[in-house]
This record gives C-alpha cells, sequence and structure tokens, in this order.
C-alpha cells in the first residue's frame, strides 16, 4: 500500500500506520514524498514493514513497537527515540540524538550521526556504519552502541551499564568511561550485532569496548570539599 | 526556537528564482518563528551607486522622496510594503546622518547590493507583503523569529546589518552581549537595539573593519561570543554559517553543482531544484563553512 504525503495528511498517514486490521494481510507499506517532515511513522505498534522513500524531519518512528521501518534516505533530530521494540534502518545519515531514551529493538544507521547518538539509552542496540558526533551514549544505562567509524569528543560521559563497541577512533571520553577488555560473551553480542547489521563478522578484532568505570555510583567522600 | 534560511546560487540560471526560493524556505519555517520575520538579497552591484534600506511608518512616500530629492541629488525611491529602498550616489556616512533627521525613516541595512526588509508578524504575511517571490539575485538569507531576547518589534527582528553589504541571522541566545555592546560601541559601532544579535552582527563588522576574513572573524567569535548559536552571516561576496561548539541549534546544508542551501531543519529545502540528489550534511560544531565568490 502506497501512501503519498503530498496527497494526504500526515495526520491521516500515521493514522493509517497505527490503526492495523491485525487480521488483514497487508503488513507491507511505503510512504512517499516525506518531504522532511516530523514524526512520520511515530508510534507504530504492529509487526508491519514501512519503506519511506526520501528524507525526513524529527522523532522519525519515534516510539516504535514491531513494526520494522526503514528510510531511503537521511532523518532529523530523534530518530527512534524511545523505541521499545522492532527495527528502524537509515540508509543514509542521521542528526543529533539517534536512538535517543529507546528500550529495546535495533537501530542501524548506513551513514554518519551527529551529536548525542544514543543519549539515555535504556537497552536499544544501535549500530552506526559511520561516524557519531560529540557527547554520544551520554547517561547511558542499558543496550549496546556499535560505531564503525570514529567517535566525537566526550565519548560515554556518565555512562551506566551500557556497552559501546568502536572500530575508529575516540576523539575523547567522557567522564567516568574506561575502555573495558572484551570477553567470549561480549564477542559474542557484538558479533550478533554485526550481523544484523550485515556486517563482515572477521572485523570484531578490529573493535575495542568502552563501559562504566562505575566510579560515579557512589559518592566519594573526598570530594565533599568541591560541594 | 527561531528558523534560519539561506541560499547561494552557484549557478546564474537560477537568479530570477532567488526570491521564489526563499519564499518556500520563509514559508516552512514559519512554524519555528511565528512573531516576525526578514530577509536579505544580494542582488548585483551597482557601481558608484548605494542602496538604502529603510523602514517606514509612514505612508506618504511621495512627500518624503521629496523631501529627500531637496537634500540629496540623484535620489530613486522605490517602495514595498512598509520600507523603502533608496537609491543614490551618496556615501553612507553622509546619507546616514541626513536620515537621523527623519524621524519616520529608520534604516535597516545599506550597500552596493544588498536590500534588506522586515517586519513584525507571521512570516507568511510578511513575504506575501514584500512580494519576496518576484526577488532576483545572487544570494538570500532569511530569519523567522520567536522573540526571546528583546521585544516583538521591527527593531527586534533579524536580519541584523551592522556595516555596508553585511547582514545576519541567529538562532540561539547569547549571554555576554551587555559587556560586548559597551566595547564594539566605544571602539565605534553602533548599535542600536538591545537585541543580542546585533552585537553579534556589530562584533563581525568589527572584525571585518579590521581586514579579517568572514571566516577568521566567525572563528574568533567561537572564542569571544559566549551562549547558544547558529548564526548564518551574508556578505556581498557570499555567505558563511556557524555552530557554538556544543550545537544545539540545527542547521542542515544541502549542496548541489548549481547552489548551496542551508536551513533550520531539511523540510525547508525539500522545495528545491534536484534536492534529493544534493549533498546533505550537518555543520559540524565549531567549524565556518563559506561560500561565494
Amino acid at each position: 500500500m502506497n501512501l503519498n504525503l503530498k496527497k494526504e495528511s500526515l495526520r491521516k498517514v500515521n493514522e493509517t500506520l497505527q490503526s492495523i486490521d491485525r487480521k488483514s494481510n497487508k503488513k507491507i507499506f511505503k510512504v512517499s514524498n516525506p518531504d522532511g517532515n516530523h514524526a512520520i511513522c511515530a508510534g507504530l505498534k504492529d509487526e508491519i514493514e514501512v519503506t519511506i522513500d526520501g528524507h525526513t524531519g524529527y522523532y522519525c518512528a519515534g516510539m516504535n513497537m514491531n513494526a520494522n521501518i526503514i528510510v531511503n534516505g537521511n532523518v532529523g533530530t530523534g530518530v527512534a527515540e524511545n523505541m521499545m521494540s522492532g527495527t528502524v534502518h537509515v540508509k543514509g545519515n542521521a542528526s543529533q540524538s539517534a536512538g535517543a531514551t529507546a528500550h529495546g529493538g535495533t537501530l542501524i544507521i548506513d551513514g554518519d550521526t551527529s551529536s548525542r547518538c544514543g543519549i539515555s539509552m535504556k537497552g536499544i542496540d544501535i549500530i552506526v556504519k559511520g561516524s557519531v558526533g560529540h557527547m554520544s551514549a551520554f547517561m547511558a544505562q542499558s543496550g549496546n552502541l556499535v560505531i564503525c567509524g570514529d567517535a566525537g569528543d566526550a565519548l560515554g560521559d556518565s555512562i551506566y551499564e551500557a556497552n559501546i563497541f568502536i572500530k575508529g577512533k575516540v576523539k575523547s571520553l567522557g567522564a567516568d568511561c574506561e575502555e573495558k577488555k572484551m570477553n567470549k560473551k561480549d564477542q559474542n553480542i557484538l558479533r550478533s550485532l554485526l550481523k544484523k547489521a550485515s556486517i563482515n563478522e572477521s572485523e570484531i578484532k578490529n573493535f575495542k569496548m568502552y563501559g562504566s568505570a562505575r566510579k560515579l555510583y557512589n559518592f566519594n567522600i573526598d570530594n565533599v570539599s568541591e560541594y | 526556537m527561531c528558523g534560519i534560511v539561506g541560499i547561494y546560487l552557484k549557478n546564474k540560471k537560477y537568479n530570477s528564482q532567488l526570491g521564489k526560493f526563499l519564499t518556500g524556505m520563509m514559508n516552512s519555517m514559519a512554524t519555528r518563528g511565528p512573531d516576525s520575520a526578514g530577509f536579505a538579497i544580494y542582488s548585483s552591484e551597482k557601481k558608484k551607486k548605494y542602496k538604502y534600506s529603510v523602514c517606514s511608518n509612514t505612508d506618504q512616500v511621495k512627500e518624503i522622496s521629496k523631501k529627500l530629492s531637496k537634500q540629496v541629488k540623484d535620489i530613486k525611491v522605490k517602495s514595498i510594503s512598509d520600507h523603502l529602498i533608496i537609491e543614490t550616489a551618496m556615501k553612507p556616512k553622509k546619507f546616514i546622518e541626513i536620515l537621523k533627521n527623519h524621524d519616520e525613516l529608520s534604516l535597516v541595512g545599506y550597500g552596493s547590493c544588498i536590500e534588506i526588509f522586515k517586519q513584525v508578524g507571521n512570516p507568511k504575511d510578511v513575504v506575501k507583503n514584500f512580494s519576496l517571490e518576484k526577488f532576483s539575485g545572487s544570494h538570500a538569507i532569511g530569519h523567522t523569529r520567536m522573540a526571546t531576547e528583546s521585544a516583538i518589534t521591527t527593531d527586534g527582528s533579524h536580519p541584523y546589518s551592522t556595516g555596508e553589504d553585511e547582514c545576519l541571522v541567529h538562532n540561539g541566545s547569547l549571554s555576554n552581549h551587555n559587556n560586548l555592546r559597551r566595547s564594539l560601541q566605544k571602539k565605534g559601532i553602533e548599535i542600536k537595539s538591545m537585541n543580542d544579535t546585533e552585537v553579534a552582527a556589530g562584533y563581525i563588522s568589527n572584525g571585518l573593519s579590521d581586514k579579517k576574513s568572514l571566516k577568521e572573524t566567525l572563528l574568533d567569535g567561537l572564542k569571544d561570543l559566549d551562549g547558544f548559536y547558529t548564526f548564518i552571516s551574508g556578505t556581498k561576496n557570499g555567505m558563511a554559517i556557524v555552530r557554538d561548539e556544543i550545537a544545539c541549534k540545527p542547521a542542515v546544508v544541502a549542496e548541489t553543482k548549481d547552489y548551496v542551501a542551508i536551513a533550520s531543519e531539511f523540510q525547508a529545502m525539500a522545495h528545491l531544484p534536484n534536492v534529493n540528489s544534493a549533498k546533505i550534511f550537518e555543520p559540524e560544531p565549531g567549524k565556518v563553512y563559506s561560500w561565494g565568490k
């Protein structure tokens, strides 16, 4: 089914995609002429496949549950923000705060993302084939961020229990983020994520892993004079 | 919020459509700034002539023209909505003094190729009032304002122009503009309003008058201007964009072989020719990008 945003309103298109007849066989949809509109495919909750043909604006595929959404273009701020499950695959670049606060699902970005990729992520798996901007994985709580390119300043600042796997250079690490030794279990996690994004598994050896030094978990009494 | 847009045409075949392109860009950014709007258009340079863009609070255009032509020879006055474009060979220093004696007129910008228009109201109405669609030229910069730092008046609207053929639009807010205003005023830069962006425009004028390039001046600004900003700055040779190091304020650039377009959001450029095959990227924080002759 083709939904044309030049002919139908954004609200109508989103309503159609949000109220799927679960008994119907219609599971494949296409959205054409997105023209940078905001909140395209936000709040989907069924196992459908939607292809968006072109560039989108803010919060594309926000709050996604179950749906498989493919964007043939770039996305604006907050793609797949607060996603619960399902897959979002961006064929172009993403703006800032990609996958912000998301609880689950998989976000694959073929290009680069700008700043704050995976900010406050809570269980999502994010795979970026290009590079990420500054403050990525800021206060990341759970889940995995895989970066095939480089990372900007302050990677993983104030990180909790999420994992960051990176192949390229890290411009600088944020507070309480440190390099970790990758064990078998970590390698298996990375292997399955690379597979999901159709990246050759032999690349595993080129990745480094970062996580929390856990020094900010409790107040350090030696710092009392700072306050 | 606020929306900022800019377009620089590399291919002259589009010059006659500059106003049409900018109209579409401003209209789609109306949601980011419904309080007021303004734009600067750069068209071909007229040797030894100056254009003064003036906002008038009276509709007695004929009388104003008459009065002015008594003081200035060879004057041509074009009236568009509440603005007048006054063309004369008289040099800025002299002409600006004459304008100061006319309380009903306030200068919004001047130069050999710039024309500036700004007005309070929804951007969609403002561009209609000035018939932006009909304008042609080589490059243009626009702004839709959601007021934060100063009142909703024409004086508080962008673009700001504090030097010949210069202009600046800004999305964000500056926190050290009061100190900076005082130090620039001491250096003789005229800053009329209490608005933060006008101070940044004055800062750029000061840099350019020190014989620095626009790029150098904007790089210095990264050290001296404190606050959040994405700036688009125009000169008669082209335009430049810079974002502060934190890069909270959005910007996206689309470049094709025919033009470079900048906007707060991609949707402002969706109507431009062949934009889907353009090179699209977000300017990196703390880096100056410029295009021009």
